[in-house]
């Protein structure tokens, strides 16, 4: 399905799904790369998304993928490039404020808030949005109240992506495995991203698991109308769910293209089962 | 099914908030009686508002170190700037405000309201820096505090207040009067503070420390302490909730150092140096990381504690020690602690849907 | 001249607060836990060697000696009862138990010794002064030990962490603990090897600071302990030449306060510098930086 896509150029010669085309692209990269102490991690990465794409980001362990990730949300300063995020320079921005510029991100080594509840979990990511100040909160005003049920709603809402309301008061810390990565999910989209990075999402998952997250991807983009760029190793998932894939080796783009195109490209099987014999 | 959810939610956290308002009231209703039908003996009596200043203290701390996850060291450096504004702005309106009670509320939000604002100049720099030194930092702030307020010299005559480095720096006029007076710390303090208004702090800090931890403040809070990298990922702005956090307790600290001041004649700012701190970090601790009411309780237990072990004089304090150190190994031993674990799993385990638990096992790591 | 002899002073009280702080960074590295009892086993230090010189009649060597054995087995006995069970506790609950740790040995003090201070005997003023600039400037033995004291400790130091199998595994015992135990090297033992080093250390830096100042009584390690603790941040806690030059600043530092500015506020000043330290170096002076791994 996700193959009959067809990318188009954007102006700034970057391949985003047909039906993006002519809208402003979400995400541009142009030039973007980072130095560890004489390191390159990632350099001249350049890449755009459409605004409903769904964008795969692979290569084999230790080509920078993560670290793109990082850069995209700040936990690492670029040291070059430029992000646009929705046409806007993120550049001077920390963290949190990228975030509220409307990008969320998932971990790869799970991070959630562990002794909260999953509800509580939820409703934090929504904490940007809430207004009520530190005295209502205490006094338990009027908006206190208010805000706070529109929020607990709004937690079950997302929570129902995932069929998780039920479990909406167990501990984050003591849920199974692949649960926590549904919640870090689902707490991702609370913040009311426009563009969702997934790192490794099907990690750890049964292929029915994986079966199932592949459905929740296309249903959260259609549904809230956002990108999603994730970073995979499970090959079934990309090819299956990606329209775009960029695919990164030593901190430099390879190669670019539908998933189709990715898979007939020789420096992509080079990269990823090594120079034959008779290459050499 | 929803609403029942959320119904059972509130009502769980609002079951609990209600048994720590009523443990307050009610030990402050039978402690007001004994007092005044004189069933109290004298030494116990001195006792009462010293225990609702370390009970403020040990609340507002848990703020910081249990909700927040920032080891302080120098909590009663907060106290003792409320101590010493508290007294010095009571020996001011003594003749302004006859009404003592009254009085005495004013002198706590003054020296709140100073706490704070120190507050804010120690935190605001050092918010960048994180664990250990973060702790190193305000426990470098409460001695500096300490060594200031003894080379602090303060009084009152009819031209107004004066400050200096010693005492004939003030040059006081004949019917002048000393309030503080360096390394002697406080000195002519009226004993204002009562068990009424040590128990009305209480539930002000009740109310205000319960309410925000369930509020969207308290939850950022919380969430910045089990994970900051995803906090930051989620867009809560670290440095204005640490702040607020820090802020508020220092706040909270400085009003419990008022009321402390106004319990005694005279006070001398050894009075709140590190071992203080450390003390009340130790009620935050025994109590329970986060857990209010065992704040409360050890508090209330470990401040009457030395009294209660008085016959054993030259040891008690030797019992302290090996009881904190028991309790500190009995409690993080891992047997006991995977029993409590277990324990407490079997009674939320209906929430848990079985199904989904072992799918989950399955995979696990 | 006067210059000078603060300089000298300093780097004396400097010397002894760098012995000591070394205790304390060499257990923050290793067990990541801030030994708050550190001050304490100072103290224990100083009183050993006061009972074997007054009550023993034992010349000053084997009652260092007698003092040192003494610690070194006070830090194994205390790592062994109090810290080891709790390993894999919340850095916390290490914190409240090293303070129950030195509550104990102070109360302990207290009970055996009494709360009356008790005059150190002088040992070290058999030792000649050193006079230089024609007998303008005179440097007492007590300063002169006290320097060449810490100098050989941090030399052989240096050289044992650096050149020895056994400091070779304490150095990755500190690095890596899980990876440290799967290449055979012994944590446990590594652990209270480093807890017997720091608080032999901290007998000799008990013995140094009793005979610069000699009152002693239970609550003498505490202020000296905190500032040496304080000179390990100063200098990156974990690191041992950080721990060497925040004490010997920290000790120029208060000597020159104590003479320049204001006696009665140097504490204050000493530690309204580290506050400043720690704005610009966020991790002391010689500390790694910490990067997260996301």
């Amino acid at each position: 399905m996700a193959s009959k896509t067809k990318l188009v150029p954007t102006p700034s010669t970057g391949l985003i799904p047909e039906r993006d085309a002519g809208k402003r692209p979400i995400l541009e990269c142009v030039g973007l790369g980072i130095t560890f102490g004489g390191l390159k991690a990632v350099e001249d990465f350049n890449l755009t998304i459409g605004r409903t794409e769904i964008a795969g980001l692979i290569g084999p362990n230790g080509a920078g993928k993560t670290t793109v990730f990082n850069l995209l949300t700040k936990v690492y300063q670029p040291t070059h490039g430029t992000i646009l995020l929705d046409g806007k320079d993120t550049h001077g921005l920390n963290t949190a404020q990228v975030n509220r510029a409307g990008i969320a991100r998932t971990f790869q080594n799970i991070r959630l808030f562990s002794t909260m509840t999953v509800e509580e979990n939820v409703a934090v990511a929504m904490d940007t949005q809430m207004k009520y100040s530190m005295a209502s909160g205490i006094l338990r005003l009027k908006n206190f109240w208010r805000e706070e049920k529109v929020v607990h709603e709004r937690c079950l809402e997302l929570l129902s992506i995932f069929h998780m309301e039920d479990m909406a008061n167990v501990k984050a810390g003591s849920l199974p495995y692949g649960a926590q990565r549904r919640l870090e999910i689902v707490r991702a989209l609370a913040t009311c991203p426009s563009l969702l990075l997934l790192d490794e999402p099907a990690a750890g998952m049964n292929p029915s698991e994986t079966a199932e997250l592949m459905e929740s991807i296309r249903k959260i983009r259609d549904t809230f109308h956002i990108a999603v760029l994730l970073i995979e190793h499970d090959m079934n998932l990309v090819m299956e769910v990606c329209e775009g894939i960029c695919v990164l080796n030593f901190g430099r783009i390879i190669a670019k293209g539908t998933p189709e195109d990715i898979q007939a490209n020789p420096a992509v099987i080079e990269a990823y089962l090594g120079k034959k014999k008779e290459d050499a | 099914m929803a609403e029942k959810m959320k119904k059972l939610n509130l009502k769980k956290a609002l079951k609990g908030n209600i048994a720590t308002y009523l443990m307050v009231i009610v030990a402050y209703v039978v402690l007001f009686a004994l007092q005044n039908l004189g069933l109290l003996s004298y030494s116990l009596a001195g006792f009462l508002v010293p225990i609702c200043a370390y009970i403020v203290m040990a609340v507002s701390l848990n703020l910081t170190v249990g909700i927040m996850g920032e080891l302080s060291l120098g909590h009663a450096g907060f106290m003792s700037i409320g101590a010493y504004t508290g007294a010095v702005a009571s020996a001011l309106l003594a003749d302004l405000i006859p009404i003592a009670p009254l009085r005495l509320a004013i002198c706590m939000v003054v020296g709140g309201v100073l706490a704070g604002l120190v507050s804010l100049i120690v935190v605001v720099p050092v918010l960048r820096l994180r664990g250990d030194y973060l702790a190193i930092v305000t426990l470098a702030f409460g001695e500096i505090i300490r060594n200031i307020m003894q080379c602090l010299y303060v009084g009152k005559d009819s031209s107004g207040v004066h400050f200096g480095m010693s005492e004939s720096a003030l040059d006081l006029a004949a019917d002048g009067q000393m309030i503080v007076r360096g390394p002697m710390g406080v000195v002519g303090i009226q004993k204002i503070s009562t068990l009424t208004m040590g128990f009305i702090l209480v539930m002000i800090t009740l109310v205000v420390v319960l309410n925000l931890i369930r509020s969207r403040q308290g939850r950022a809070i919380m969430a910045m302490r089990d994970n900051r990298i995803a906090a930051e990922s989620i867009g809560i702005s670290i440095p204005k909730y640490k702040i607020m956090a820090f802020v508020t307790s220092a706040v909270l600290a400085g009003a419990a150092g008022t009321l402390y001041v106004m319990n005694f004649s005279s006070i001398i700012a050894k009075k709140f140096d590190f071992n203080t701190s450390i003390l009340i970090l130790v009620f935050v601790v025994l109590g329970g990381m986060g857990n209010i009411r065992g704040s409360i309780i050890a508090a209330a237990t470990l401040t009457i504690l030395p009294e209660l072990l008085r016959e054993y004089a030259d040891y008690r304090m030797l019992v302290y020690a090996i009881v904190l150190i028991l309790v500190m190994l009995v409690t993080n031993n891992p047997k006991i602690k995977a029993m409590m674990v277990k324990f407490r799993e079997e009674k939320l385990a209906p929430r848990l849907p079985k199904k989904k638990a072992k799918e989950g096992d399955a995979n696990g790591k | 001249m006067s210059f000078l002899t603060n300089l000298i002073n300093g780097l004396s009280l400097g010397s002894v607060y760098a012995i000591i702080a070394l205790g304390y960074t060499m257990v923050y590295g290793i067990a990541k836990m801030l030994n708050f009892a550190h001050g304490d086993v100072i103290m224990i230090g100083g009183y050993v060697c006061f009972c074997s010189v007054m009550y023993l009649g034992l010349g000053t060597l084997p009652s260092i000696l007698i003092a040192v054995v003494a610690c070194t087995l006070l830090g194994i006995l205390v790592e062994r009862l109090a810290y080891k069970p709790l390993r894999q506790a919340p850095s916390l609950a290490v914190l409240i138990t090293a303070i129950g740790v030195s509550y104990f040995l102070q109360n302990a003090a207290l009970l055996i010794w009494g709360s009356a201070g008790k005059v150190f005997p002088s040992l070290l003023d058999g030792i000649p002064p050193l006079k230089l600039f024609d007998g303008d400037l005179s440097i007492s033995g007590k300063v002169i030990v006290n320097i060449l004291v810490c100098l050989i400790t941090m030399t052989a130091l240096t050289l044992f962490t650096g050149k020895t199998r056994v400091g070779k595994a304490m150095r990755a015992v500190s690095e890596d603990k899980g990876a440290a135990q799967l290449m055979g090297i012994n944590v446990d033992g590594t652990i209270s090897l480093t807890f017997a080093i720091g608080s032999g250390l901290a007998a000799i830096a008990g013995v140094l600071l009793c005979s610069t100042y000699p009152m002693l009584m239970p609550t003498t390690g505490s202020m000296p302990g905190i500032k040496a603790f304080t000179a390990a941040v100063f200098g990156g806690i974990g690191s041992i030449p950080g721990a060497l030059l925040g004490g010997l600043l920290l000790g120029v530092l208060e000597i020159f306060c104590n003479a320049y500015i204001s006696q009665e506020l140097s504490n204050a000043i000493v530690f309204g510098v580290l506050i400043i330290v720690l704005l610009v170096r966020p991790t002391g002076l010689l500390g790694k930086p910490i990067r997260e791994k996301v």
